[in-house]
């Protein structure tokens, strides 16, 4: 890139940037323009002279959807037809292009307005190049499908033939435009197929696992079982003497598992050949600090940490002991659940290529910005000279926020400038080199008074952390619900000791704390003689808001209230009581990632095997269903993912700080069997369009134990689900 | 030595090890990166492929174990009528998520609407038990196989 270019993109983005995360590029075309190319009006969007119009698509594509959705939200807003699109992946900048992040379900909330207001902006240039053609105001003049029309004349002009006096325009204010009445959207709202469909059905080369480059050599890579474990010695010379092998050679981590640790690579044209040659590679690791970490010792020592007093409290208000102390009865149970692995399908794997102090990298990663800095500080390279190209990514789920094989990759490909180099992990690499989601135990305590009504809460959380702080995805926040709905709570939190890497598994923290609060309220309702709707619904109705914390969109009631109704009248719940011995019917609700969700399970439980047959799914996540056949397919695919957590027979299991798990058989989904009839509604209410990545995962697990509950007197108080647990 | 093999119709000859798996030839060897590695275990179908017409895991087939043979890859499983219905249905469902198992999925499909015309649901699971989608698609690709029924 020529400091020329630079400058001027450095220029654009912070006038634009600053304008409200929009991003032109206006010099750019008009150099391009002269030689007939196609004209670049913004960062986003590109038209040619035939009138198609191209579309950047900036956001990793997980299986989401954001490559077809935000797309949509652009063209909406442009007022082209959906069928003159065709949308190309851009690369990673956060310079130019604003967030790109995979995570989280924020991509819906973060770009809603930004990103139409990209295609307005660009509408509106073309209108006012038009405006300025014909010598007209520019507001009365229409658009739709790709042109200008002055209704007065009746002429139309195409967009393409706008397209370069409009790049010549200093771009709008994003703050003066007036973006679409909803009455008249065109494409959202519509159901779009995914972009890339076709081109998975006919097996075109879309995935970072994919990508090849001339003469590109293949690594894989040994590590220490024990996470943290380092590099003493190994028997680097006989591998390298075999046939076929190109290189073998170390790398060292920086002690961090998000920058990957110490490890041996080897190098060769076929990964299978490089794969093979690890079963001679005999690596001493020096472990001794790491291999006392155990999953049997962590159960031991929350047992232990469960009677006694804990490392801090998150929320106390009221008064607890006296509450306690006065209550008419008082619930208690104990909950717990298992690390787990992402288990993407497509293994982890990045292609990088080091070459004249820079390095350019092909990755499948939901959060490129901090791959590049973790990169920069490995090679010790400034940032400006990594380039990060998306690939398509074979499944997120969370796993692919941490870029490890991507420092791991560029470590290696910087020891052999000049070659391209693709590091592949293997299934069991891939599983015993995650971010896993945390084990936790909660040590619950209700009171209910003489009347049955709900008065104080407790939950003892033991999870694991440093220095009095949660390792990444074993927080609690203040705003757990019932907190904020009651006046007597405390939830605290104690901590224990791991070398395990943790990461965010899809609906983090919120996959687990669904689980084991919804499942305690349930029986809090049964004590109280009661249903867990009812008793949410009751305890909905004290209060309007609860506040999840400065930054974030407080929860509000009366929405949790409509997708509460909604499942209820959905699912039949009034008329549960007639199921047949053996079935049964349980519900949750439960708020994420700024989504509101109630879900109902039909469960009939046989011979201690649990068969799920229908699952009711309300969801509020606003004003707008942006493409409603993707929202569809993440509910179901968030319901059986949640099924698969606590019915697949899911855990990750440590012994001496390894991991024991190493492929699907220890580690299993749900497969086709396994899949229930998903029935789903979205109440759609006055606020601005949330993300559904990952809000109709959580409720699903204590819907499933409550209906187990229901069809068997059983309670299901730790994951996953055995057959033991029904015998 | 050299191997010879037919894939998707076209004579191919390739000089390697014949204890390769036929996954890692294809991926390698002849460029035909459609067929996905997923655990290398035969415990995912996410490389299943035909060989002679039956569906197989290309991760634990050698190459060795398929001289002179026919093998269809996703990248030519739409050239019979078949697997024209069956990618026109995956599309028309809009089944893939992020699309990693779909050619697994798509080959363990195309075997079983060719062997069995009509599957019941009982007869979707035998067939497709073996392919593993993390997405869980599941939904759609028994409506998918259900709608390309001739």
């Amino acid at each position: 890139m020529s400091a020329a270019t630079l400058s001027r993109r450095a220029f654009i983005s912070a006038s634009l940037i600053a304008g409200g995360g929009l991003l032109f590029d206006l010099t750019v075309p008009m150099a391009l323009a002269a030689d007939g190319s196609p004209v670049i009006l913004n960062a986003f969007i590109r038209i040619l002279p035939d009138n198609r119009v191209i579309i950047g698509a900036k956001n990793a594509e997980i299986g989401q959807g954001a490559k077809t959705m935000l797309p949509m939200l652009i063209a909406e807003e442009l007022d082209v037809d959906w069928a003159q699109v065709s949308i190309e992946q851009t690369h990673a900048d956060v310079k130019i292009f604003g967030g790109q992040s995979a995570g989280g379900s924020r991509t819906t909330p973060r770009e809603w307005l930004p990103t139409r207001q990209a295609g307005a902006a660009a509408r509106a240039m073309l209108v006012a190049a038009a405006a300025a053609q014909w010598g007209v105001a520019a507001d009365t003049l229409t658009t739709d499908s790709g042109k200008v029309t002055d209704p007065k004349t009746g002429k139309s002009i195409p967009y393409a033939a706008l397209a370069t006096a409009a790049a010549k325009l200093t771009p709008p204010d994003p703050a003066t435009l007036t973006l679409k009445d909803p009455a008249g959207f065109r494409i959202i709202g519509q159901s779009i197929g995914g972009v890339d469909t076709p081109a998975i059905v006919s097996g075109k080369p879309l995935f970072g696992i994919d990508f090849k480059l001339p003469d590109m050599l293949y690594a894989v890579l040994e590590t220490c079982p024990a996470f943290g474990g380092t590099f003493k010695s190994a028997n680097l010379d006989s591998v390298r003497a075999l046939p076929g092998i190109a290189h073998v050679l170390t790398i060292k981590g920086d002690g961090t598992p998000e920058s990957g640790f110490d490890g041996v690579a080897i190098l060769a044209k076929s990964w299978w050949t490089a794969n093979q040659a690890r079963e001679t590679l005999k690596v001493e690791w020096d472990d001794s600090a790491v291999t006392g970490f155990s999953t049997q010792d962590y159960a031991a020592q929350a047992a232990t940490r469960a009677k006694g007093k804990s490392d801090g409290d998150i929320v106390r208000t009221g008064n607890i002991d006296t509450v306690f102390a006065s209550a008419g009865k008082v619930v208690t149970a104990d909950y717990s659940y298992p690390f787990l692995a992402h288990a993407t399908l497509e293994p982890q794997n990045c292609t990088a290529l080091f070459k004249d102090g820079s390095i350019e990298i092909w990755a499948p990663t939901q959060n490129p910005e901090s791959g590049r800095g973790l990169v920069a500080k490995a090679l010790n390279l400034p940032p400006e000279k990594i380039r990060i190209n998306f690939t398509r990514i074979g499944g997120g789920f969370g796993r692919r926020l941490m870029n490890d094989y991507m420092v791991q990759a560029a470590l290696v490909a910087a020891q052999v400038p000049g070659v391209p180099v693709k590091l592949l992990f293997s299934r069991a690499d891939d599983m015993r080199r995650d971010f896993y989601r945390p084990a936790g135990w909660h040590g619950f305590r209700a009171a209910l008074d003489k009347s049955g009504a709900l008065t104080a809460f407790h939950d003892h959380f033991i999870t694991f952390g440093k220095d009095g702080k949660p390792v990444r995805s074993a927080e609690l926040s203040p705003g757990e619900l019932p907190a904020g709905l009651l006046d007597n709570v405390l939830l605290e939190q104690s901590f224990l000791a791991t070398n395990m890497p943790t990461g965010w598994l899809r609906a983090p923290g919120s996959n687990a704390l669904a689980f084991v609060y919804q499942a305690f309220m349930d029986e809090v309702a049964v004590a109280a003689g009661k249903d867990l709707p009812t008793l949410m619904l009751e305890l909905l109705s004290k209060t309007a808001q609860v506040s999840q914390g400065a930054n974030r969109p407080p929860f509000v009631t009366a929405r949790a209230k409509g997708v509460i109704e909604k499942a209820l009248a959905m699912s039949g719940w009034a008329n549960r009581k007639a199921l047949p011995k053996g079935q049964g019917k349980g519900f949750a609700f439960y708020y994420s990632h700024a989504g509101y969700f109630a879900e109902v399970l039909e469960v009939a439980v046989a011979d201690g095997v649990p068969k799920v047959k229908n699952v009711w799914v309300a969801g509020d996540v606003g004003s707008h269903i942006i493409n409603p056949i993707n929202a569809l397919h993440q509910v179901q695919g968030s319901v059986i993912e949640g099924l698969g957590q606590a019915l697949a027979g899911q855990v990750i299991t440590q012994v001496a700080g390894a991991i024991e798990q190493a492929n699907f058989d220890t580690h299993p989904l749900q497969r086709i069997p396994d899949t229930p009839t998903i029935h789903v509604e979205f109440v759609k209410t006055d606020y601005p369009p949330t993300g559904l990545g990952e809000p109709a995962l959580p409720p699903v697990i204590p819907a499933l134990v409550n209906a187990i509950h229901a069809a068997t007197g059983k309670r299901i108080r730790s994951l996953p689900v055995t057959a033991e647990m029904l015998a | 030595m050299a191997i010879s093999l037919t894939v998707n119709g076209a004579k191919r000859q390739v000089e390697v090890d014949s204890a390769k798996p036929l996954l890692w030839v294809l991926r390698e060897d002849l460029d035909l990166v459609g067929t996905k590695f997923g655990c290398g275990a035969g415990l995912c179908g996410a490389c299943t492929v035909h060989v002679d017409g039956q569906a197989v895991r290309s991760c634990q087939t050698l190459l060795g174990d398929v001289k002179g043979a026919a093998i269809t890859t996703i990248e030519g499983a739409a050239a019979t009528d078949v697997g024209k219905r069956i990618a026109a249905s995956w599309i028309a469902q809009d089944v893939p998520q992020c699309g990693y198992c779909q050619a697994g999925q798509i080959m363990s499909a195309t075997a079983l609407l060719s062997q069995t015309p009509r599957p019941t649901d009982e007869d979707i699971d035998a067939a497709m038990i073996g392919n593993l989608c993390r997405c869980s698609t599941y939904v759609r690709i028994r409506a998918a196989i259900k709608a390309a029924v001739a």
